[in-house]
């Protein structure tokens, strides 16, 4: 037992000190883990979603739509490309700082400013699902796309776009629920005794969302 | 639970973290902006999402603070990803081929 109590130096070591005895393998807390887990699996469908448009995008023998023309605004009369796209983006990634800073006011004692704090991911989201149904109307009321074909190109294009924003949309949605929800319960002093790592939980989902639409931009709008 | 866990980091790193992102954000934008293309346009890309995926995930999601034993477990499933990326990148390269080569005209 010499060897298991001189402190593991690598990786590997590490590791298999760990999980080589039948005791706790992962010393943090359980809820963490579980919503770790909870995102693999969801790196996993987002993964196969965007593999997917790779796999119809390639075979495709019609031209891809150009996304900077369909997704672009008119401002002023200035042809704006992807102007929508890139205010989203700011948005989400103004609400992922804002809920890093809620969980350091968390742990550090501080409800009044956690409560707020997550108030305002919470609205900056909801603007943000705002926002993509204002996307989804112009995309089918203006340009006549459909999930099964649309005037500018390729027909896969519709099938993948409404597929892969629609579900990225629905996990904003959730976030926000569970955002205010928690939120809610921070305020009411829930968690005054359990501790505040429900608040780290929610930012690691909070944090996923912002993290995938990283893909999606770069792929689906940007490529 | 432990007190490795719940390390805290001033909110300094938060911010410069969040200007950075501002930063590249703006930056990918600015190449569908310019007009970049070809290879240019997609290494750009792609070395701007893996930076900003890279704080994402090890700043504002803790996982550089996480346990290496938490490490492992997270990472090594998401590796049979690209594996998955290149099965389906030969298929759709087969599907292209066997349209041009059977449905044309």
């Amino acid at each position: 037992m010499t060897e298991m109590n001189t402190r593991p130096k690598t990786y590997w070591q590490h590791m298999v000190v760990d999980w080589s005895a039948d005791k706790e393998a992962f010393k943090v807390n359980w809820g963490k883990v579980m919503m770790w887990l909870f995102l693999v699996g969801d790196t996993f469908i987002f993964s196969i979603f965007l593999i997917g448009y790779m796999n119809v995008r390639m075979s495709a023998t019609e031209a891809w739509p150009l996304t900077s023309e369909v997704f672009a605004l008119v401002v002023g009369g200035h042809h704006i490309p992807l102007l929508l796209i890139a205010i989203m983006t700011f948005i989400l990634i103004t609400s992922s700082g804002t809920m890093a800073m809620a969980v350091n006011t968390a742990y550090q004692g501080n409800k009044k400013a956690t409560f707020w704090l997550m108030v305002t991911t919470a609205i900056l989201g909801a603007s943000f699902v705002g926002l993509q149904a204002y996307e989804w109307t112009k995309l089918i009321v203006d340009e006549g796309i459909r999930p099964w074909g649309n005037p500018q190109g390729a027909a896969q294009f519709g099938a993948t776009f409404f597929m892969i924003t629609g579900f990225h949309g629905l996990h904003v949605t959730g976030g926000v629920i569970y955002l205010a929800v928690v939120a809610y319960k921070v305020k009411r002093g829930h968690y005054d005794k359990k501790g505040f790592q429900i608040v780290e939980i929610t930012g690691l989902y909070w944090h996923f969302v912002d993290l995938v639409w990283v893909f999606i931009f770069a792929f689906f709008y940007l490529w | 639970m432990n007190a490795e866990t719940q390390e805290q980091h001033p909110l300094g790193l938060y911010f410069k973290v969040w200007g950075l992102l501002f930063v590249i954000s703006a930056l990918s934008y600015m190449v569908d902006y310019m007009e970049l293309q070809g290879l240019l346009r997609w290494s750009l890309i792609l070395i701007f999402m893996v930076l900003k995926a890279g704080l994402i995930l090890s700043v504002f999601m803790h996982f550089a603070w996480e346990p290496v034993t938490l490490r492992i477990a997270l990472l090594v499933p998401t590796m049979a990803i690209p594996v998955f990326l290149v099965f389906m990148a030969i298929e759709a390269r087969y599907t292209f081929t066997s349209r041009i080569l059977f449905l044309a005209g």
